[in-house]
């Protein structure tokens, strides 16, 4: 109808790029690849899950990527994010501890072996150590109920644990972060 | 209807038949006209069933069933009202009434409350679940819409409406369990989301989890201090619906009861915004003919609504080109009252104090933007108050606006044609742009100045109209921005040409406003009875009025030989006329 020039305003491609700078080559490819998937809402959390494992937890400035380059709402993948125990929206110590909180440990006293680590630790739940060093995490049953209570440090398992372990097993992962 | 599109069922001991697909809600309603409590439920948004309010009884299914959620099956029978149903639906209003502040006496939403209504209506009397209740900071200063979390019944309205009405998807629940909230992304204030203040969240909402900001205190300090000359401006949708604060029949025109109140409170001057449409259709029609000879592209994209503004600037910038450059009426008059008419009266601009008396909360944040402002920061309009805020501030006052004797607005900034007074609805800019594009195309009036072709008050209209044997005129009318969408996806995607779009963010135009009057009992949020009542007011007052068409009312043109020059000139552009930017955190579409 017209053959005017006409200004370009689109800041499409200027957010592309800040949404792929947040990220890595490889998420961005797969994130690509879900959306170009018949529902790319329903990738969502296989991408979250993607950011996470790399970054070791889900920021702002990645949040925002995933809903650019996904297409999806921000204020739903921010929702969904929040919702899920697993995401984690801070980034997480070194060594990420996991206390029990399933019955079987619950009933053989794991929530004192958790105030002794809060304690330590001077954290609570969710929290991490000012020198970046530790997490600490309440977990549902990581189905060991026959080594009650337990504590998994990283992807290692410590059953049968009490209280006065703790001192000796935080020791032993500040010796490890030294060498 | 056959008998095999009716479903037979029993509802209450009645034996009825509704349509197959309907909800138990739906056919109690319609058959028997039982109109069962809900809070979540709304016909025009998605099924949620999350409030649980709407519980009945159905024979056999050994748990009680939301109403709106579940269809209609023969032989169903279905109880609404048995003991062991009010009891329970009473106790389910009473655990929302627990995780929610005791402060009705204090609510701004106090005797207009979905959820004080069913408390009392289910009977509640007493509060026997005393635990404990859900804390969330409240935002208090955003400049159009404020948002307090613990009135939230996390009833997801506002969710639905943002997203399925307006597409911009900018609410969600983040978090889960007890410290669930209804938020934008990150759980930022409204301010910095990628809301775009259409304040249709207010609307939305069965409680005052979303409250527009209220500039009243600015506008009592103002009309109190003598030294300041305070001046009101008032939209064309207004008049329309402010009756309804004061037990008048929606679509009973208001505007002369409004001019006295306005008087009342003690308002130096009471100007209609009806003069800028005016004002803004000779400038957008000079615009569009130009475009149409080639300067500009095409289509003309209409900018009076400013969430439609915010909603272009958020989602879809590629189209800032193609939108009209003219401020909207609001923005005009404003404007001129610090230029020309402070001038004209030997006023210190900065002692002029502009009050716009608007259907919307978007216009809140257009007059803080820096485009409208002096070189030292002074909004040309000084404040904006809401039709919600008017009511407010008149019966704070004593005023019974409904037996006010009527009054004229001041001259010459309160003279207008009816093309002025149908801006406030949907399809209105358009028709007045129309009377005047049409008369500069054709030499001659149009034979008739009512385009009934663009007039109704569903949400999306694309029409063709004969101008001349050479010239049809392609246009498109869109309310609500998900219907919106469609239109400018047409654009983008080269798929449909048009010369001009009106674009209105929110549903029905201005008169379904988000600073409109909370519906009146018996109507509902977009309510299309009540859009098209609010709607019949404005095209009362426009057929009524001899002068119909913005290029033929004398203020205007008188304004154009003293002030303005020739429309789209310089100082026009100047004082009239206005540019987009691209604005971030970009909306997803």
């Amino acid at each position: 109808m017209t053959t005017v020039a006409i200004k370009d305003t689109d800041n499409r491609d200027a957010v592309r790029r800040k949404s792929i700078e947040a990220l890595t080559p490889e998420i961005v490819a797969y994130i690509d690849e879900c959306a170009r998937d018949e529902h790319p809402h329903s990738r969502l959390i296989g991408a979250l899950h993607k950011v996470q494992a790399h970054f070791g937890y889900l920021g702002a400035e990645q949040l925002d990527a995933v809903a650019q380059l996904l297409q999806v709402p921000a204020a739903k993948v921010t929702g969904v994010a929040t919702f899920y125990h697993f995401f984690r929206l801070e980034p997480r110590g070194k060594f990420v501890i996991s206390v029990c909180l399933g019955t079987a440990c619950y009933v053989k006293g794991a929530e004192r072996v958790a105030e002794r680590l809060q304690e330590e630790l001077g954290i609570q739940y969710g929290e991490t150590t000012s020198d970046g060093m530790f997490s600490l995490e309440g977990t549902r049953c990581l189905g060991a109920c026959g080594l009650a209570p337990v504590v998994m440090v990283e992807d290692q398992i410590f059953g049968d644990m009490t209280a006065d372990q703790v001192p000796a097993l935080l020791e032993k992962y500040m010796k490890m972060s030294e060498t | 209807m056959t008998s095999e599109t009716m479903v037979t069922l029993t509802i209450d001991g009645n034996e009825v038949s509704a349509p197959a697909g309907s909800t138990i809600m739906e056919a109690a309603e319609s058959t028997l006209g039982i109109r069962i409590p809900r809070l979540c439920y709304h016909p025009d948004l998605s099924m949620q069933g999350s409030c649980r309010v709407c519980i009945v009884e159905v024979k056999d299914v050994p748990y009680y069933m939301a109403s709106c959620a579940v269809k209609i099956a023969p032989g169903m029978e279905v109880r609404t009202n048995s003991p062991a149903i009010r009891e329970a639906r009473r106790d389910i209003v009473e655990l929302l009434l627990d995780n929610h502040p005791r402060a009705c006496l204090t609510c701004e939403r106090d005797g207009n409350c979905e959820l004080q209504n069913v408390a009392y209506a289910s009977g509640v009397r007493e509060r026997l679940f005393d635990g404990e209740r859900k804390r969330f900071p409240i935002e208090t200063d955003n400049v159009a819409v404020n948002r307090n979390q613990e009135k939230c019944i996390l009833c997801g309205r506002c969710v639905r409406t943002c997203a399925e009405v307006q597409g911009v998807h900018n609410l969600s629940q983040q978090g889960r369990g007890f410290t669930t909230e209804v938020a934008p992304a990150h759980g930022c204030r409204m301010d910095d989301s990628v809301c775009i203040q259409c304040g249709q969240c207010i609307n939305a909402c069965p409680t005052a989890a979303f409250t527009e900001h209220s500039f009243t205190d600015d506008v009592w300090r103002a009309i109190a201090d003598p030294e300041t000359h305070v001046v009101a401006q008032t939209a064309p949708a207004i008049r329309a619906t402010i009756g309804e604060g004061f037990g008048m029949k929606p679509g009973t025109p208001a505007a002369g009861q409004m001019v006295t109140a306005l008087r009342r409170l003690g308002f130096d001057r009471v100007f209609d915004t009806n003069f800028a449409a005016d004002l803004t259709i000779v400038e957008e029609a000079t615009e569009l003919l130009r475009r149409m000879e080639g300067a500009g592209p095409l289509p003309l994209l209409t900018s009076c609504s400013p969430g439609w503004v915010n909603f272009l600037e958020k989602f879809y910038p590629e189209l800032i080109p193609y939108a009209s450059s003219c401020r909207s009426p609001m923005s005009m008059m404003s404007s001129l009252l610090k230029t020309w008419y402070a001038e004209r009266h030997g006023l210190d601009p900065k002692k002029v104090f502009v009050v716009g008396v608007m259907p919307c909360t978007a216009k809140k944040y257009e007059s803080r933007r820096p485009e409208f402002m002096s070189a030292d920061g002074v909004p040309d309009t000084d404040a904006v108050i809401t039709t919600r805020e008017l009511i407010w501030m008149i019966k704070n006052y004593g005023i019974d606006l409904a037996h006010l004797p009527e009054d004229d607005f001041d001259s010459p900034l309160g003279e207008s044609s009816g093309a002025g007074d149908i801006f406030g609805t949907t399809g209105g800019v358009m028709e007045a742009a129309l009377r005047m594009a049409v008369e500069k195309l054709t030499g001659a009036p149009p034979a008739s100045l009512e385009f009934t072709e663009v007039r109704a008050v569903e949400g999306l209209r694309e029409r063709e109209l004969k101008v001349t044997d050479a010239l049809t005129l392609r246009v498109g009318v869109a309310n609500g921005l998900t219907n919106a969408r469609q239109l400018l996806d047409a654009v983008v995607n080269q798929e449909k040409t048009f010369h001009v779009i009106e674009i209105m963010a929110c549903p029905g135009g201005c008169i379904g406003g988000g600073g409109q009057p909370y519906p009146p009992r018996g109507y509902r949020i977009f309510d299309k009875r009540l859009l098209a009542e609010r709607a019949s007011a404005l095209y009362a007052i426009d057929q009524k009025k001899k002068l119909r068409s913005s290029n033929h009312n004398p203020a205007i043109q008188a304004l154009y030989k003293e002030f303005l020059g020739a429309p789209g000139s310089d100082k026009a552009h100047k004082l009239l006329h206005t540019h987009y930017t691209p604005r971030l955190p970009r909306g997803i579409r």
